[in-house]
């Protein structure tokens, strides 16, 4: 789960680590108002869940209110990567003598928090990272045994060169990484990590994305999940309890299991048809999962036709024809259906379709070429 | 499991001691169970929110093999989980994962017996279901199996392919061995490179994901490609420079696998 900038620098707050002040507002009068009072030049910055909002004209300067007030104004009419501006950051422009990054992320080849610590702060850090990885310092934290001062005071020293930054990196990253490991993060990040008057290193923007493994263990993060994160299809289906992504093809998918499901998708690529979405209906038993996983997918203009696959396990192929049977009693299904039905119970399940006039195929690549040709 | 071989001698759940189930006695706790029984496995199905603890009482009680199926144990968890198990000199697999079989001997987890078959063949993936699918079309084709285990689709996992390729490569049973990796993590890479390096026997390999977005969890917690790492393009590439065929399809991999243990 990804949080706004400025929902993370609220965390960074209560960890003790020092962000600027600043305002969030969502209107263009109340950038104004927040400018009056922060005063002085005021950077002004979109506040969405994507990358490169710099480039896209997301960030502005203003010198004074009103122009602040136009400033927002454009920047809340702008649509960045499909996601419309809802609110905006105003803070003071600081002054920035010279820009680091620090980032911690969980790495599962290392198996280790990892630090990350650069000089070359305030650019895309995975273009960095590919053009000169040099340039990026990483040290492994483990989390067993936490944060080893000496260690993290050697790799910082090779980036902050006076006494008092290095204490003040210290410090942030010792309060980062506690805010890591008790929320369950899986990325913290603060880029530009920036210099600005009095020698003072400040957070003057946070990325913090969240394990949703452990989304159940923090509901005070949780409550600061952002809804157009996911399309209005994905929010449906997670109140379901189905896993499902929406992409912008034509076939609607029903898998069960997600490694299938991908595959599944793969194969509708390899024979030239294009899935209009990733749909895991998990391994539980349960037809109510089948007609709401349909509802959704024949609620999607997009979709030209419809293929359900299910390898039962844990999952019964005779519940899923009962979903199926179900959905047909309740929806108009005019869209055709190609079902393909194996494992636990397959021959109940076939039977079940067969009464009702369904055909099933047994094999993947049938069930794929077939699904292709109708849609 | 029980009717698929597998000598289910010891069930656990707290607060149900002295209580049997099909005939098998329950204890409260893992280690009453291990004072009565000689227990070699453990596979566990509590809820996420119990699936450490359950790891953690299983590795203190020393049971050398521990099976988590349990799907949506947090990351960092698992990170503790891993050191505890291997500080202990054990072995988990998972979590989210199918569990293991040895077709016609054994089986520890929730997949559908009755698709294998016994044979030469070891099968080693990241998926449930697929693995099921990839089964049952070596099956329809006559090519049995050795050992088939889901090693589990989160980003921090108890074994990996390395480690189940090297215990393939040491079974007298097996002949070849099928690697279902899909995208996320550089794990599949690290397997290309030590089947080119280490491994006698023939290896095939599928790799799920291929059109997926960047970015965007695929259902698995560690399906995920970020930062232009964890591509299929990547992982195919390796497989194909460490000379390992990866199949387009499920259903071509019994053909692949044929033509090269014919070759060896």
């Amino acid at each position: 789960m990804k949080v706004h900038e400025y929902q993370g620098k609220q965390l960074f707050g209560e960890y003790g680590v020092p962000v600027p002040v600043e305002m969030v507002v969502s209107t263009a009068d109340e950038a104004a108002v927040a400018a009056e009072k922060i005063g002085g030049t005021v950077v002004i910055k979109a506040q969405v869940l994507v990358g490169g909002r710099g480039k896209a004209g997301g960030v502005k300067l203003a010198k004074s209110p009103d122009e602040a007030r136009q400033r927002a104004a454009e920047i809340l009419a702008l649509t960045i990567k499909e996601l419309p501006v809802e609110k905006v950051l105003v803070a003071p422009a600081a002054d920035i003598k010279q820009e680091f990054y620090l980032g911690l992320v969980l790495d599962r080849n290392t198996k280790s928090v990892l630090l990350m610590v650069s000089k070359a702060g305030g650019v895309d850090i995975e273009e960095l990272a590919v053009s000169s990885p040099d340039e990026i310092l990483k040290l492994p934290i483990d989390p067993v045994k936490g944060i080893q001062d000496a260690e993290l005071k050697k790799t910082l020293s090779a980036v902050f060169e006076t006494p008092k930054m290095l204490e003040q990196a210290h410090d942030t990253v010792t309060k980062l990484y506690q805010l890591f490991v008790e929320k369950d993060c899986s990325l913290v990040e603060i880029n530009p990590y920036g210099l600005v008057e009095n020698e003072t290193l400040l957070a003057l923007d946070a990325k913090v994305n969240f394990d949703d493994n452990a989304l159940s263990k923090h509901p005070e993060i949780e409550a600061l999940k952002n809804l157009e994160e996911y399309s209005a299809d994905e929010i449906e289906a997670n109140k379901h309890g189905l896993s499902f992504v929406s992409l912008d093809g034509e076939i609607g998918c029903i898998v069960n299991g997600a490694g299938l499901a991908m595959a599944t998708l793969d194969i509708i690529k390899l024979y030239g048809g294009s899935p209009a979405n990733f749909l895991d209906v998990g391994g539980s038993s349960n037809p109510e999962k089948v007609l709401n996983a349909l509802s959704i997918i024949l609620g999607n203009p997009k979709v030209k036709a419809v293929l359900i696959n299910i390898f039962g396990g844990i999952t019964r192929c005779d519940d899923i024809a009962k979903g199926i049977l179900m959905a047909m009693d309740q929806i108009d299904i005019k869209l055709p259906l190609v079902i393909r039905l194996i494992g636990t119970n397959d021959k109940e399940g076939r039977k079940l379709l067969a009464d009702r006039g369904l055909e099933v195929a047994e094999s993947l690549s049938e069930a794929v070429e077939k699904v292709v040709s109708v849609a | 499991m029980t009717a698929d071989g597998t000598k289910v001698v010891a069930g656990v759940t707290p607060g149900k001691a002295g209580e049997k189930l099909d005939e098998i006695p329950v204890y409260s706790a893992v280690k009453d169970a291990m004072a009565e029984h000689r227990i070699d496995a453990s596979v566990i199905f509590v809820p996420a929110r119990f699936a450490s603890a359950a790891v953690r009482e299983a590795a203190d009680a020393g049971v050398p093999l521990i099976i988590c199926i349990t799907e949506g144990v947090p990351v960092l968890e698992m990170i503790h989980n891993y050191s505890y198990v291997q500080e202990r000199g054990l072995r988990l697999i998972g979590p989210n994962c199918p569990g293991l079989i040895s077709p016609g001997k054994c089986k520890i987890g929730i997949m559908p017996a009755r698709i294998h078959k016994p044979g030469g063949i070891g099968v080693i993936s990241r998926s449930g279901t697929l693995t099921y699918e990839v089964v049952y079309n070596l099956t329809m084709a006559g090519m049995g199996q050795s050992t088939c285990v889901g090693i589990g689709g989160d980003p921090v996992i108890g074994s990996n392919f390395i480690d189940m390729l090297k215990l393939f490569e040491a079974d007298p049973d097996t002949t070849g061995v099928v690697v279902i990796g899909e995208i996320g993590g550089e794990d599949e890479e690290a397997a290309a490179d030590f089947i080119r390096e280490h491994m006698s026997k023939p290896v095939a390999a599928f790799i799920s994901g291929r059109s997926a977005p960047p970015g965007k969890r695929m259902g698995h917690a560690g399906a995920i490609i970020s930062g232009g790492k964890g591509t299929s393009e990547a992982k195919v590439k390796a497989f194909n420079e460490a000379g390992v065929p990866v199949a387009d399809k499920p259903d071509e991999i019994p053909g692949i696998l044929a033509e090269l243990l014919q070759a060896t």
